[in-house]
């Protein structure tokens, strides 16, 4: 790891002033950033550490929403009977992040914010229509994610919470790469409160995107059988050590198929 | 660039001033000397590292010291009371669920944190709940075992 | 040992060094911190091959922190690392052994290769001024796979090794195979590739060096399967070091499976520099650098055809392998894809006639050498996958085709040079269809297919040759060293023991089962025995661990000096009893004269020993320490069936393995918890290759593209299954324990067993071709490409 600089930031309009002043970035959980300083892939010159402020705490459930503030830990988003009770797809998916160490660190605003191209959180977002809500604004799911560990925030603004609109039902199925666990397709489906379909995929591209044609075929029939018939095309799909294009092009509506069966 | 720290560390008051950029790994190894708590990879998947931050398991190699400021922290050499063997140590040498030790002080460690959160595993809950933790030696066979041993023990 | 004197044979002790393990008490390399310590990083190529223009360490120098900086041209005089076996070619010539230098000298042969030496106040520190280093490189094409590097026109990885050909080597009768095949009724022919792999100890290599002024001496402590050899080779060949000025330290070692056998370039470097430095200096890889230069496993490319009659009946097997070495001759390299290979290539058969030839070739990736089992999973691997698949071609029985070849007479001569001494083929086949429960199977498998799942069965009949080794055989074959090892039983006035051996444990267990021995033998508490090992300076000598050879020899070296410490003190009891050596007998403790309730206790007989009043001081030297070293006149075979059982995902091409069965016989066994935790350990290592390892190289441009757990999948605890573990036993007759190892077959049996069942599992899917590892891309990429050519 490289030399760095560290602070503790007060509040989120705090933290963003840090990290404006410093051109330092912001430390969640760390999960992420920490060990890509210590591989030396990032070389931060501050980092402007967010625990303990308390607006990024806390899950609320506040009428057909789910609000879940951007440093709760994946753990707590898994146990929380709130959580449970409403999406809880949601608890599943954070049940699944990384492994039980990584879950008691890593927080939902960091994950979102880093975007890493096979994190589960991105699906969820984008697959309920979510609103990334930050110090300063609100912005919709399908404005959020730009690319490869790209995001619409800007370097000094801080998530501050993220609101889930509760859907009738959904599932979040990850298809692990071998080695590193992380989804190498992993296919959240949601049948919205206004009945459509939506059905996000990540692990499979520079950045999570929203599957057409398995959406197109669940909005006629939500059943795995429609998701299984349904055709994604490899094009643009990753291509790696661990699989190719064509491959994980098939096993987005195999596994799409199994997350409506478990929704 | 030193920065004032201070946290309790098995039971005991300790404090410095470090470098930022220290891992809590490095903290305990060398400026408390507490050795038990290995370096196994660096891309904080072999769970040699892990400790308990507040009584939750987290892998000390990708967590600064800093992060850690204020905290309680538990290592491997504050389990075993008076010369007693914690439950879960006590079960890993009756199942000989180690062989060369060195993932041992982690994966007791994150066995008892899985047991907190989950005191009724089954085999195939904990197999996926150690996923964090990897031992090349055991075949994981006997972990598993001891696992089960050590959470009951913990719940007598 | 006599079988009537149990004693703790047998029992499944809990292991004494496990409460060290279990509090952080432990003491590993990275443990040990010395006053005024020091902190290395090696400076390492990012290429695959490339020239050295030039290297500026100037402003790396002025970094903070920094004491100082060494490259290849400061080691003048200092040898290279050298390799410990001689192959000779088939014309004759020796293999090729090109200069493998301790700090790149003119050219860096692969990703990783260390370049130069920090050495600064912190470990950052050093890692800083490295970055400072500047490296021209004249970058030069590369080639990783063996095959393309033997190909006309390959880079050319050393000019003393033209071709990149290192050996071309071959055992067997040509003329005997070539007759047999004329004859035979049919013909397997198999192409298969044993896929590359990393050890991934999960203790990372490390060493701190330290020289001392007083005496000009110099302590080691390394990560090492085995002090004295280290010290032996780094002495002598490389450093040129008188050997006693230099001890090494291999205390608390956190897994080996071979990667911690060898002598390699860090250590070496880190003794030279602290003499230079007048300090001690502490290295410790990050896995990146393991990944990177630990020596890798396997890497081999093999076509082997099996000749039958028209029963089944194995006439002759002819196989042709290229084994990679990697970019330098590592220390035992060269003998694992010949010596270790070739001559199990008979397995449990009765094959009467067997060729192999083997060329090895240089490649830009880290060197290849011994991992667990070394030589021999490659052999099972290329005997149970032909067998297969001729029971399948011939549609015989997967049991029965092997029980038709099994060897049933004793000892049995192979016709590639080893004599299998003992062994029950039958038992351990029927052991393991019994645990295996092979005639549930078929409702299984019409289960699992209403399911939508496909199920399979796969066999491996292994056998593997351990208790390395008899020293004038190994040296006929070209090993530069003994294979002996050496026991010291020292037992201390009050009559407690300390053992001295030259193994050495890096998870094995000695620590119990080398004191069960001693125990039972002296009739004493198992606790009141220590068991010392890795420290040059307290032990005699060894050879070390590796091979499945502890307990075989370095036990055996123990019950020699055991034997040794009991006939001299029948010789005190024999003068305090006042009556003939020979009529006193040595049982439970106790010396006795026969057919008299009159005796002495070993621990009367310990203290006289010390305390030599009433002594026989004429005829005998007071004390009771005794040394043996042991030179086995055999191999060991361990042998036993392993049957693995998988459901296959068709839609995903996961495969799970569901069931795993191992039954083996190890001889006789002194710790059975410890033996069946050697056996889980290897079987997961071996389905791990089999189902999720394989190192990759990029092709063309030689970077490592497995270098993290990121890419290189490990096996995990939900991986893998419980084992169903059982053993039968034939006592081995080589040694005086009947013992014969089993620290490796799990990881020999295991990988044809389980590509066995997923070819079974596929079989209805048209796959007929399938190679490690078994991942559910490859799997997928099967079913479609047999669907495609349906």
């Amino acid at each position: 790891m490289y030399a760095v600089e560290y602070q503790k930031a007060k509040s989120a309009a705090d933290a963003s002033g840090l990290i404006a002043k410093s051109g330092g970035r912001a430390l969640a959980g760390g999960q992420s950033l920490i060990g890509a300083m210590k591989l030396r892939l990032a070389q931060p010159g501050t980092l402007v550490d967010l625990a303990g402020i308390p607006e990024l705490a806390g899950i609320r459930v506040e009428s057909g929403t789910l609000s879940i503030g951007a440093m709760t830990r994946h753990a707590d988003v898994a146990g929380s009977a709130d959580v449970k009770r409403t999406i809880p797809a949601l608890a599943a998916l954070a049940e699944g992040i990384g492994d039980r160490q990584v879950r008691n660190m890593g927080t939902i605003g960091g994950s979102l914010a880093n975007n890493d191209p096979a994190a589960d959180w991105p699906a969820a977002v984008l697959a309920l229509g979510a609103t990334v809500i930050t110090h300063q604004r609100r912005i919709g799911a399908s404005d959020f994610f730009k690319g490869m560990y790209e995001t619409a925030l800007a370097a000094d603004e801080i998530i501050t919470a993220v609101s889930f609109p509760v859907p009738r039902k959904a599932a979040y199925v990850k298809f692990p790469n071998p080695a590193s666990r992380f989804a190498l397709v992993g296919v959240f489906v949601a049948q919205l409160a206004d009945g459509s379909a939506r059905v996000a995929v990540t692990g499979a591209a520079p950045s999570v995107f929203r599957a057409a044609s398995v959406e197109a075929a669940l909005a006629k029939a939500f059943t795995p059988d429609a998701a299984k018939a349904a055709h994604v095309d490899a094009a643009g799909l990753s291509s790696d050590l661990h699989a190719s294009a064509a491959y994980r092009a098939h096993l987005i509506p195999v596994i799409a198929a199994r997350a409506v069966a478990a929704a | 660039m030193g920065i004032a720290i201070s946290m309790t560390v098995n039971g005991a008051a300790v404090s410095a001033e470090i470098d930022p950029r220290t891992l809590l790994v490095d903290f305990l190894r060398v400026n408390l000397g507490l050795t038990g708590t290995h370096v196994g990879c660096d891309t904080a998947q072999c769970g040699a590292c892990t400790i308990h931050l507040d009584g939750r398991a987290v892998k000390s190699c990708n967590v600064l010291a800093l992060q850690a400021n204020g905290a309680r922290v538990t290592t491997i050499e504050g389990l075993a009371g008076s010369g007693e063997l914690h439950p879960m140590q006590a079960a890993f040498k009756e199942c000989h669920g180690l062989q060369c030790g060195f993932c041992t002080p982690g994966m007791v460690m994150s066995a008892i944190d899985l047991v907190q959160r989950h005191p009724n595993a089954d085999e195939a809950t904990i197999r996926a709940q150690l996923e964090g933790n990897l031992c090349r030696c055991t075949g994981y066979h006997n972990i598993v075992k001891a696992v089960q041993q050590g959470a009951a023990a913990m719940s007598r | 040992m006599g079988a009537n004197e149990s004693g703790y044979i047998g029992q499944s002790l809990r292991r004494k060094e496990d409460r060290r393990f279990l509090t952080g008490a432990g003491q590993y390399t990275d443990d040990v911190t010395l006053p005024h310590q020091t902190h290395a990083y090696f400076l390492r190529s990012p290429h695959a091959h490339a020239r050295i223009r030039s290297i500026d360490t100037s402003k790396a120098a002025k970094a903070p922190g920094v004491v100082a900086i060494y490259t290849g041209a400061d080691l003048e005089g200092v040898g290279g690392l050298p390799c410990g076996w001689l192959i000779t070619s088939v014309d004759g010539t020796p293999m090729k052994e090109p200069p493998h230098p301790v700090l790149a000298k003119g050219k860096v042969r692969h990703v990783g290769d260390q370049v130069a030496l920090v050495v600064a106040e912190t470990r950052i520190q050093a890692k800083d001024a490295a970055e400072l280093i500047e490296v021209d490189y004249d970058v030069l094409p590369a080639v990783t796979h063996p095959v393309d590097a033997l190909a006309p026109g390959a880079p050319q990885i050393h000019d003393e090794a033209p071709g990149n050909h290192c050996y071309t080597w071959a055992l067997g009768d040509k003329a005997a195979v070539d007759a047999a095949f004329a004859k035979a009724a049919h013909v397997t022919k198999l192409d298969l590739v044993n896929n590359r792999l990393i050890p991934n100890a999960i203790e990372p290599r490390a060493a701190v060096a330290s020289h001392s002024a007083s005496d000009d001496s110099y302590t080691l402590y390394v990560t090492s399967q085995n002090p004295h050899v280290e010290r032996l080779l780094m002495a002598a060949f490389v450093l040129g070091l008188p050997e006693h000025k230099l001890r090494v330290i291999a205390p608390d070692v956190g897994g080996g499976f071979g990667s911690k056998i060898y002598l390699y370039a860090e250590e070496t470097a880190l003794v030279w520099a602290s003499k230079r430095v007048g300090r001690p200096i502490k290295w410790v890889a990050e896995r990146s650098e393991s990944f990177l230069t630990d020596a890798h496993g396997r890497d081999h490319v093999t076509h082997a055809e099996l000749a039958l009659d028209k029963d089944g009946k194995f006439l002759a097997m002819r196989v042709n392998t290229t084994a990679a070495m990697g970019a330098y001759l590592s220390t035992f390299a060269s003998c694992i894809p010949t010596i270790l290979y070739a001559t199990l290539l008979a397995g449990q058969y009765t094959t009467p006639a067997i060729h192999c030839e083997v060329k090895a070739a240089f490649t830009n990736t880290a060197p290849v050498d011994a991992y667990r089992g070394a030589g021999r999973p490659e052999a099972t691997y290329v005997v149970e996958r032909i067998v297969r698949q001729a029971g399948v071609e011939m549609g015989i029985a997967q049991d029965e085709i092997r029980r038709r070849n099994f060897i049933r007479s004793f000892p049995y001569q192979t016709p590639v040079a080893l004599t299998y001494d003992t062994g029950n083929y039958d038992a351990t086949l029927d052991g393991a269809n019994e645990l295996a429960d092979v005639k549930g199977f078929a409702a299984r498998k019409a289960e699992a297919a209403k399911r939508g799942k496909l199920r399979g069965l796969g066999y491996s009949s292994y056998i593997e040759a351990c208790g390395l080794a008899p020293s004038n055989i190994a040296g006929a074959l070209g090993a530069r060293a003994g294979l002996f090892e050496a026991g010291q039983v020292r037992v201390n006035p009050t009559g407690s023991v300390t053992v001295f051996t030259g193994s050495h444990s890096h998870g094995q267990g000695h620590e119990t089962t080398f004191a069960q021995i001693v125990a039972t033998r002296l009739g004493i508490p198992v606790d009141n025995v220590d068991v010392v090992h890795g420290d040059t300076g307290r032990i005699a000598f060894g050879m070390g661990t590796y091979g499945s050879r502890s307990l075989a020899v370095g036990g055996t070296a123990i019950v020699k000096a055991l034997d040794k410490i009991v006939g001299k003190g029948k010789k005190i009891a024999a003068h305090l009893l006042e009556a003939a050596e020979s009529d006193i007998e040595f049982a439970d403790g106790k010396f006795t004269v026969a057919g008299t309730d009159r005796s002495k206790t070993f621990g009367e007989i310990a203290l006289t020993a010390y305390v030599p009043h009433n002594y026989p001081l004429d005829k005998l030297e007071p004390g009771l320490d005794e040394t043996a070293f042991y030179d086995p006149t055999n191999f060991t075979y361990p042998a036993g069936t392993h049957i693995c059982e998988v459901e296959i995902d068709p839609d995903t091409g996961v495969v799970q393995v569901v069931k795993f069965s191992a039954c083996d016989d190890f001889g006789n066994i002194v710790n059975p918890m410890i033996v069946e935790g050697q056996v889980h350990g290897g079987l997961t290592q071996g389905i791990g290759q089999a189902l999720l390892e394989g190192c990759i190289y990029d092709r063309e441009s030689g970077q490592l593209l497995t270098g993290s757990y990121m890419d290189y999948a490990m096996p995990r605890a939900d991986d893998v299954p419980s084992y169903q573990v059982s053993t039968r036993v034939t006592p081995c007759t080589v040694n005086p324990l009947g013992t014969k190892g089993c620290g490796e077959a799990g990881a020999i049996g295991s990988p044809p067993a389980l590509i066995n069942a997923v070819l079974d599992a596929l079989a209805p899917a048209g796959v007929t071709k399938l190679d490690m590892p078994a991942t559910p891309h490859r799997v997928w990429q099967a079913i479609q490409s047999a669907k495609a050519a349906s």
